[in-house]
């Protein structure tokens, strides 16, 4: 276990070595089924939803709803006190739908929209990374033993050692500020792949083990296919669940990041950093946090909810 | 077990070591020249070269990271007369002191933060987790798991922010922080820490909870506990005797690892309510690209881990001795 604002960490009951393995996968439509039937999830899955639409077509959203995130309204923000949006609930009106930023007079519902863009990309295409570095070299290690396990395994102690969030910083603080996106993406997932490794090695070494991979082995299988139509298959409900469990660690590593100021870098807007720049603004303007951190808080959540029900139906026998 | 011990322990400074060198490199590979940095405006070129041979900066890269090194047991004095005690982090060029007093003046106010945050996330988590794992799925189950969600998914500073609004703005039942000495007004230098210690406890709380109930129901379906059941034993101490005690141990040892791990939570938390402790240092050199103070705190976090998790590993070996016999060095 880590600290839980550095994302890198799976709550506390995962999967652990064995659990899961080798249990017969369910077919892919029944736990999509299971998903279905229940409301929660089914929430969960909505928001998502609009959050990925929001996300996709945000040029078009911001043309409907009439602002764009770059654009300064100094009309709905009061000169004379210090930039406060004019009106009630930080200037919620018809104009501005979720209001305006204090100061400034940008829209807040338009950079929310293209907030959940740069949010959902980092996040996204860390865990894609993290999830191929994770399962590779934790096959690697697993299924071949010995000295490469002996090295992928150090590397992964090492790794997971190392204070990630607190060096993520150091390291995105001291890089150029011009590819951030690329360099957010690269730090997190070399922090982030070794606590995927490691469950994907503890399974791979317990199925090599079992009767149908040796069967294979016995009936002359190439080591390729053996790893990839006997082995990986019997991760798969694994993989799934850790990646979905994944996904809400790195959006809140993302927003951390960019709260501290070495994430997404201004004016490209991001949830973390919106939420950053209310802190002066707390007292007078709440709706100013409440909104980019009501929307970050419920993706965070409908991801973990989501996680957890895919691991109860994937693995129904499994602790709860 | 002193092989065990001897591993642990060089398997600890190997890894320091490593994070020392990595630190050092990334910072020797992509800061911006610290030289420029300190001569300020009036600056010759004359004077840019003395401050860099003074600080060192004209060394090849692996000379430069063996003084670091030595400087870090021995101390070093740089070349404008500067001293630098044993423990020696570097200097910082923008604030002219020295790294170590820096992290060392502010080390008391984060190690309050770090153990009153401890304490309660302790106290929630157990508390948290006995109580669902008693009423397994009954209602104050389902309240507390939907309590866990929710505190495990609200990033820690906008429930700062939210928690601030809520008790200090709107319903004034805190005061605004001020920096009092505990000597001077107890009463408002512990209000002060309440928030903070909420805001850093709550996210650990919410998952030791799960920890704490997963591990209590897995513990309950024992073989042990069933025979201390079946011999009659009174429930109280089935509880007490059977069943508490190797639920529990994990817990503890898991605690001591985040604890260790804290820095990384006291910078954000540290710095939404304005806290000077080791994590605004932190998170202020980032804003001001203070390249060795980051270092210096980026290292003391690694050597909290890194001996937070030995300790944790060497604690775990004598309480469960079946540990160091498929122990990884």
């Amino acid at each position: 276990m880590t600290i839980p604002s550095t994302g890198l960490q799976v709550p506390a009951e995962s999967p652990n070595e064995g659990d899961s393995a080798g249990t017969t996968p369910p077919a892919r439509w029944s736990v999509l089924r299971n998903l279905l039937r229940d409301w929660a999830a089914l929430a969960c899955l909505g928001y998502v939803g609009l959050i990925v639409l929001m996300a996709v077509f945000a040029p078009l959203i911001v043309k409907v709803s009439g602002w764009g995130p770059y654009e300064f309204d100094q009309s709905a923000i009061d000169p004379n006190m210090g930039g406060i949006p004019l009106g009630s609930w930080g200037g919620i009106s018809g104009e501005h739908w979720l209001g305006v930023e204090p100061g400034s007079g940008r829209d807040i519902f338009a950079r929310i929209v293209y907030g959940a863009r740069s949010s959902l990309l980092i996040a996204l295409s860390a865990t894609l990374l993290t999830s191929l570095l994770g399962v590779v070299f934790g096959l690697l290690a697993g299924y071949f033993g010995g000295r490469t396990d002996m090295v992928i395994s150090r590397v992964m102690e090492f790794l997971m050692a190392f204070p990630a969030l607190i060096f993520m910083i150091a390291v995105l603080s001291a890089l150029p500020a011009d590819d951030r996106a690329y360099l957010l993406v690269l730090v997190i997932s070399v922090f982030g792949w070794p606590y995927l490794a490691r469950i994907v090695r503890g399974q791979t070494m317990s199925l090599k083990q079992r009767e149908f991979v040796e069967a294979a082995v016995a009936s002359g299988a190439s080591r390729r296919t053996v790893v990839f139509t006997e082995i990986l298959p019997n991760l798969r409900s694994t993989i799934l669940v850790m990646v979905t469990l994944a996904v809400p660690g790195y959006i809140g590593t993302e927003a951390g990041l960019s709260f501290l100021g070495v994430g997404v870098v201004p004016p490209t807007p991001s949830w973390g950093q919106m939420i950053a720049s209310s802190v002066s603004w707390y007292a007078v303007v709440p709706t100013y946090f409440l909104v980019p951190g009501t929307f970050l808080a419920l993706l965070v959540l409908s991801f973990m909810v989501l996680g957890d029900r895919i691991r109860a139906a994937v693995d129904p026998g499994g602790r709860s | 077990m002193t092989r065990f011990v001897v591993n642990r322990v060089a398997g600890m400074l190997l890894v320091l070591f490593l994070v020392c060198l990595f630190t050092y490199m990334v910072f020797f590979l992509l800061s911006p020249d610290p030289a420029v940095q300190i001569c300020g405006k009036n600056c010759t070129p004359e004077r840019i070269d003395q401050i860099r041979e003074n600080l060192g900066l004209t060394d090849p890269f692996l000379t430069q990271f063996w003084n670091f090194l030595s400087g870090l047991f021995a101390g070093r004095t740089y070349g404008g007369g500067i001293e630098c005690a044993a423990p020696c982090l570097g200097y910082s060029f923008q604030t002219s002191q020295l790294v170590t007093d820096m992290i060392v003046q502010r080390l008391p106010v984060t190690a309050v933060v770090a153990i009153g945050a401890a304490v309660l996330w302790l106290l929630m988590g157990v508390i948290g987790g006995l109580l669902s794992a008693v009423q397994e799925g009954k209602f104050a189950d389902k309240f507390i798991a939907g309590l866990t969600l929710g505190g495990m998914s609200v990033p820690n500073y906008v429930l700062a922010l939210a928690l601030q609004y809520v008790f200090v703005v709107w319903l004034q039942v805190l005061p605004f922080s001020q920096a009092v000495p505990f000597a001077d007004d107890p009463v408002q230098w512990f209000l002060n820490f309440i928030l903070p210690w909420s805001v850093l406890a709550i996210g650990y709380a919410a998952s030791y909870t799960r920890l704490t109930r997963a591990n209590v129901i897995d513990t309950l379906n024992e073989n042990f506990v069933r025979t201390a059941k079946a011999k009659g034993l009174r429930p109280d101490l089935v509880w007490r005797r059977h069943a508490l005690r190797p639920a529990l141990t994990p817990i503890v040892t898991i605690a001591g690892m985040d604890f260790a791990g804290l820095l990384g939570g006291a910078l954000i938390t540290e710095t939404v309510f304005g806290i000077n402790g080791v994590g605004k240092l932190a998170a202020d050199s980032i804003t001001k690209n203070d390249q060795p103070v980051i270092m210096g705190v980026t290292l003391l976090a690694a050597f909290f881990v890194v001996v937070g998790n030995m300790v944790v590993d060497l604690l775990y070996s004598v309480i469960d001795p079946r540990v160091k016999a498929g122990a990884p060095a």
